[in-house]
C-alpha cells in the first residue's frame, strides 16, 4: 500500500509541476500577480510529494518488500541496513527518483529563499524549473518506474551489486546529484533572464550562491567517487578518464568557469551574455552526463540502439532543453546590454583568462568522451579515446591556468598593474623556484617534470596565502591590527584563498603520487618478505572469515619499519554469496600524515602463493584533501553576507556595502 | 569473462544492467620481463593500448584473458627488438586503430585533436579583437553635448 501511495505521490508531484510550469509564466505575461504567486506553493507541494515518493521507495527497501521489482533486483534480507538504504539509489530507477526528488528540493528552496526576488523573476525561474521537473517526472513514470510490482513476491532478493556495498558509494550519488541538479537553478535563472530580456548585477548575486552550493556538492561528490575508486577497485588508480567520470567532470569545469564569470558580472556588470551562456552550458553538461550514464550508450552504441526507450527519452529531453535554451539565447542575447569595460590586464582580464582555459579544457573532455560515439554512429569507424589522450590535451591546458591563479586576486578591477603584482609575488615566486630546485636535488633521476609540478603547487599554495597576507597587512602593521583586518575580510575572500590553496594541495598530491609511487607486483607465499620503499612486508598467511552476506579470505601482512613491527595489514577478497561475485578489499595504512601503504590481494594459487599488488603512494591523500579545501572554500564563500539570498537588507545599501572594501584598497 | 565496467557503473551510483566483474589484478608477476628497462617500456606501452573486449580499460589494467594475450604479445615484440613505434604499428596492423587509447592524428580524428585548441585559439582571437574594437570605440566616441556641458561645469567649479 505504501508503495502505491509513493507511486501516486509521484503522479501528484507531476501534476503540480505541470501547473507550476504554466501558470506563473502566464502570470508574468498577463501581469497577473495571483497567477505568479502559484509558483511558490506549487514548488513546495512538489517537493512534499516527490519526497513522499522517495520515502515510500526507501521504506520498501528497508523492510525488504521483494514484491517490488526494484527491491527484488537490488536488495537482500541479510544486507546491512546502511546498504538497504543506499540501495534505493544504487540502481537506475531509484537513482532517477533521487534525481527528481533533489530537483524538487532545489525548487522548494528557491521558492523559500527567493521571497525577496522580484516577483516576475521568481515566477519565471520557478516556471522554468518546473519544465525540467515535468520532463524528468515523465521520464521516471513512463520509462523507469521504481514502484512496479510482481504478481507473486519472490522469497529473497538478488542483492545489491557488491561494489556498491561500501560507505563511500552510499553517499557519493546523493552528493553528485546535489551538484548536477543544483546547476538547474543557474539554468532556470538564465532562462528566466532571457525570457524577461533583462539582466543586471543583482542577477549574478542571486545566482551565485546556488551555483556555489551546487559546485561544492559536485566537488565533494567527484572527490568521494575518486577516493572510492582508489580503495575499492584495488588497482591503485584514482582517476581513469572513464566516460562516467568525465560526465561529472564536464559540469564541474563549466561550473567552475561560471562561478568566476559570475563574479565579474556581479562586481563590474560585464560578461553578462557569456555568463548566461555558461549557466546554460553547465546544466546542459549535467543533462548530457545523465544521458551518457542512463541511456546505456556508453556500453555500446548498439546496446543503445537495441533498447532505446530510456535513451531516446533522455536524448529528447536533452535536445529540447539545450536546443530550446540556446535558441532563446540566440534570439534574446542581443537585447541584453553590454557591460563595463576593462583592460586586458585586470581582475576581469584574469577571470576571462580562467574562463577561456576552463572552456577549452571542458571542450577537450567533451570531445574525448563523445567523439568515439559520434564517429561510430556516423561512419561506423571505431576508435578509442582513453587516459593518454586526456593527459596530452587536458594537462597542457591546465598549466597556464594554474600559473595565473595566484596572480588574479592581486590584480585591481578595470586596470591592473602587473609590475606591482610581480613585486608582491616575488617572494612567493622565489620560494616556488626554490621548491623546484630542492625537489630536483632530492629526487635526482626521477621524472623530469615532477619538480616543476611541485613548484607550481607551491606557487598556488603560497600565492593564496600571500593574498590574505597582503590584505591584512601582515608584518606591515602590528599583529593585532592584522588580526582585526583578518576577521573583517569578507567570506568570499577567505573562500577564494581556501579554494585556490586547495588546488595547490591537490596538485602536489597528484604530482607526488604519479611521479614517486613505488609499485611491487609479485606472488608471495606465507612467510615471505618483500621490501617496498622503507617497509618490509611479511605475508603471514590466509584466514577465512564469514561476513553478513559474504565470505572473505584475508591475507595477513606484518609491516616492519626500521626493524620495528608497526602494524598488521589485512587486505582481503570477498565473495558475495547471492551474486557469487568477488570484490577486492584493499588494506591501506596512512604514514607521514599523507602517504599511504596500499595492499591489494589478487588470485590465490594452488601452491599456496597469492598474487599481490603493493604500493607506496607518497602524499596521495593530498589529492582529496585538496578537494576538501576547495569545498570548504566554496562553503565559506557562501557565508559571505552579500550572498545571503534571504538577507533582509535592501538591495541599494547592500550594493554600497560591497563597494566599500574595494574602495578601501 | 565479462569486461570490467564497474567504474562507469558505480560512479554514478548504479550498477544494474551491466554485469560487473571487479578487477583482481592486471599485470601478473609471471608475465613480467626480467630486464627492468624492457619491462618498464612494456608497462608504458600497455597503458596506451586498449583491452579490446573491455570498457575503456588499458591492457595494463584489465583482467580479461585477451588483455593478458596482448600484454604477452607486447613483451614478445619488445624482446624481439622492436622499437615502441614498431610494437604499436604491429598491434594496429593486427587489431586496427581501436586498440590505441590515444588515437593517431589523421583525417578521422582531426576534430578530436583539434577542437580543444580551436576553442582556445578561437576564443583568444575573438577576445583580442573584441577588446581592441571596444578600446577604439571608447577612444573615438565623442562627448555628447550634455557631457561637454558637464565637463565645462566641473572644470570651472574646480578652479
Amino acid at each position: 500500500m505504501i508503495v502505491e501511495l509513493g507511486h501516486y505521490a509521484l503522479v501528484l508531484a507531476l501534476a503540480l509541476a505541470i501547473v507550476q510550469s504554466v501558470l506563473p509564466i502566464w502570470g508574468v505575461a498577463a501581469s497577473d500577480r495571483s497567477l505568479m504567486r502559484v509558483a511558490g506553493p506549487a514548488a513546495g507541494g512538489q517537493f512534499l510529494f516527490a519526497g513522499l515518493a522517495f520515502a515510500a521507495l526507501t521504506w520498501a527497501h528497508v523492510v525488504s518488500d521483494f514484491s517490488v521489482t526494484n527491491v527484488f533486483e537490488n536488495s537482500h534480507s541479510t544486507k546491512p541496513m546502511i546498504y538497504k538504504i543506499s540501495g534505493v539509489w544504487g540502481n537506475h530507477e531509484g537513482s532517477m527518483l533521487l534525481w527528481v526528488a533533489i530537483l524538487a528540493l532545489f525548487g522548494a528552496l528557491v521558492a523559500w529563499f527567493g521571497r525577496n526576488l522580484p516577483a516576475t523573476l521568481r515566477a519565471n525561474v520557478l516556471g522554468v524549473q518546473a519544465w525540467v521537473a515535468v520532463a524528468f517526472y515523465l521520464f521516471v513514470l513512463l520509462t523507469s518506474n521504481p514502484f512496479a510490482r510482481f504478481g507473486q513476491a519472490p522469497m529473497e532478493g538478488r542483492d545489491l551489486n557488491p561494489l556498491l556495498q561500501d560507505p563511500g558509494l552510499a553517499i557519493h550519488p546523493p552528493l553528485l546529484y546535489l551538484g548536477y541538479v543544483g546547476f538547474s537553478i543557474a539554468f532556470s535563472f538564465a532562462a528566466a533572464a532571457l525570457i524577461e530580456g533583462r539582466i543586471d548585477a543583482a542577477w549574478a548575486r542571486w545566482v551565485r550562491p546556488w551555483t556555489l552550493a551546487a559546485w561544492v556538492f559536485l566537488t565533494l561528490g567527484i572527490a568521494m567517487g575518486s577516493y572510492w575508486a582508489y580503495y575499492e577497485l584495488g588497482w591503485g588508480g584514482w582517476w581513469f578518464w572513464d566516460p562516467v567520470e568525465n560526465a561529472s567532470l564536464m559540469p564541474w569545469l563549466a561550473g567552475t568557469a561560471l562561478l568566476h564569470s559570475a563574479i565579474v558580472m556581479e562586481k563590474r556588470d560585464a560578461l553578462k551574455i557569456w555568463t548566461i551562456l555558461l549557466a546554460i552550458l553547465t546544466f546542459s553538461l549535467s543533462l548530457l552526463g545523465t544521458f551518457l550514464v542512463r541511456s546505456g550508450v556508453l556500453t555500446s552504441v548498439h546496446a543503445f540502439a537495441s533498447d532505446p526507450t530510456r535513451g531516446v527519452f533522455i536524448l529528447v529531453i536533452l535536445v529540447a532543453f539545450v536546443g530550446g535554451s540556446l535558441a532563446i539565447f540566440a534570439a534574446r542575447a542581443n537585447t541584453l546590454t553590454k557591460g563595463g569595460l576593462f583592460a586586458p590586464v585586470s581582475r576581469e582580464g584574469a577571470l576571462v583568462f580562467n574562463n577561456l582555459f576552463l572552456t577549452a579544457a571542458t571542450a577537450a573532455v567533451f570531445i574525448g568522451t563523445l567523439y568515439p560515439l559520434l564517429l561510430e554512429a556516423t561512419t561506423g569507424g571505431k576508435i578509442s579515446v582513453g587516459a593518454p589522450f586526456f593527459e596530452m590535451t587536458f594537462g597542457p591546458l591546465m598549466v597556464p591556468l594554474l600559473l595565473v591563479v595566484p596572480i588574479g586576486p592581486f590584480l585591481a578591477w578595470k586596470r591592473g598593474d602587473l609590475l606591482a603584482v610581480a613585486q608582491r609575488l616575488a617572494v612567493v615566486f622565489a620560494l616556488a623556484i626554490l621548491a623546484v630546485l630542492v625537489t630536483w636535488w632530492l629526487k635526482r633521476g626521477g621524472p623530469v617534470l615532477a619538480p616543476v609540478g611541485v613548484g607550481i603547487a607551491i606557487w598556488l599554495m603560497l600565492g593564496a596565502l600571500a593574498e590574505i597576507g597582503f590584505r591584512i597587512k601582515l608584518f606591515a602593521e602590528p599583529l593585532g591590527v592584522s588580526l582585526r583586518r583578518a576577521v573583517g575580510l569578507p567570506g568570499s575572500t577567505w573562500g577564494t584563498m581556501l579554494a585556490h590553496f586547495g588546488v595547490g594541495v591537490m596538485l602536489l598530491g597528484i604530482v607526488a603520487e604519479s611521479a614517486w609511487k613505488v609499485e611491487s607486483i609479485l606472488v608471495m607465499k606465507p612467510g615471505e618478505t618483500v621490501r617496498v620503499d622503507r617497509f618490509d612486508l611479511t605475508y603471514e598467511g590466509p584466514q577465512q572469515v564469514r561476513g553478513p552476506n559474504f565470505d572473505e579470505t584475508i591475507a595477513r601482512f606484518a609491516v616492519v619499519e626500521d626493524g620495528r613491527r608497526i602494524l598488521t595489514l589485512e587486505p582481503s577478497k570477498r565473495i558475495f554469496r547471492t551474486r557469487t561475485m568477488p570484490t577486492t578489499e584493499t588494506a591501506i595504512a596512512t604514514r607521514d600524515l599523507f602517504s599511504q601503504l596500499y595492499l591489494s590481494v589478487g588470485d590465490a594459487r594452488d601452491d599456496g602463493g597469492v598474487a599481490m599488488r603493493i604500493y607506496w603512494k607518497p602524499m596521495v591523500l593530498l589529492i582529496w584533501i585538496g578537494c576538501l579545501f576547495m569545498a570548504i572554500g566554496g562553503t565559506v564563500s557562501l557565508t559571505d553576507r552579500r550572498l545571503r539570498v534571504g538577507a533582509p537588507t535592501p538591495r541599494k545599501t547592500a550594493a554600497a556595502a560591497i563597494a566599500l572594501p574595494e574602495a578601501a584598497e | 569473462m565479462r569486461p570490467f565496467v564497474s567504474l562507469r557503473a558505480a560512479l554514478l551510483g548504479f550498477a544494474l544492467a551491466l554485469a560487473l566483474v571487479p578487477a583482481a589484478h592486471a599485470v601478473k608477476p609471471d608475465e613480467m620481463l626480467a630486464d627492468p628497462g624492457l619491462e618498464a617500456r612494456a608497462r608504458d606501452l600497455s597503458a596506451e593500448l586498449r583491452c579490446l573486449v573491455c570498457q575503456n580499460q588499458s591492457i595494463d589494467d584489465s583482467d580479461a584473458p585477451l588483455a593478458r594475450d596482448l600484454r604477452l604479445l607486447v613483451r614478445e615484440r619488445i624482446q624481439a627488438g622492436d622499437s615502441n613505434n614498431q610494437v604499436m604499428d604491429y598491434l594496429v596492423a593486427r587489431y586496427g586503430e581501436f586498440v590505441l587509447l590515444r588515437p593517431r592524428f589523421e583525417a578521422q580524428t582531426a576534430i578530436l585533436w583539434g577542437l580543444p585548441f580551436v576553442v582556445l585559439l578561437g576564443g583568444g582571437a575573438y577576445l583580442a579583437v573584441a577588446m581592441r574594437r571596444r578600446e577604439r570605440a571608447r577612444a573615438e566616441a565623442p562627448l555628447s553635448a550634455a557631457e561637454r556641458a558637464r565637463l565645462d561645469e566641473i572644470l570651472k567649479s574646480d578652479v
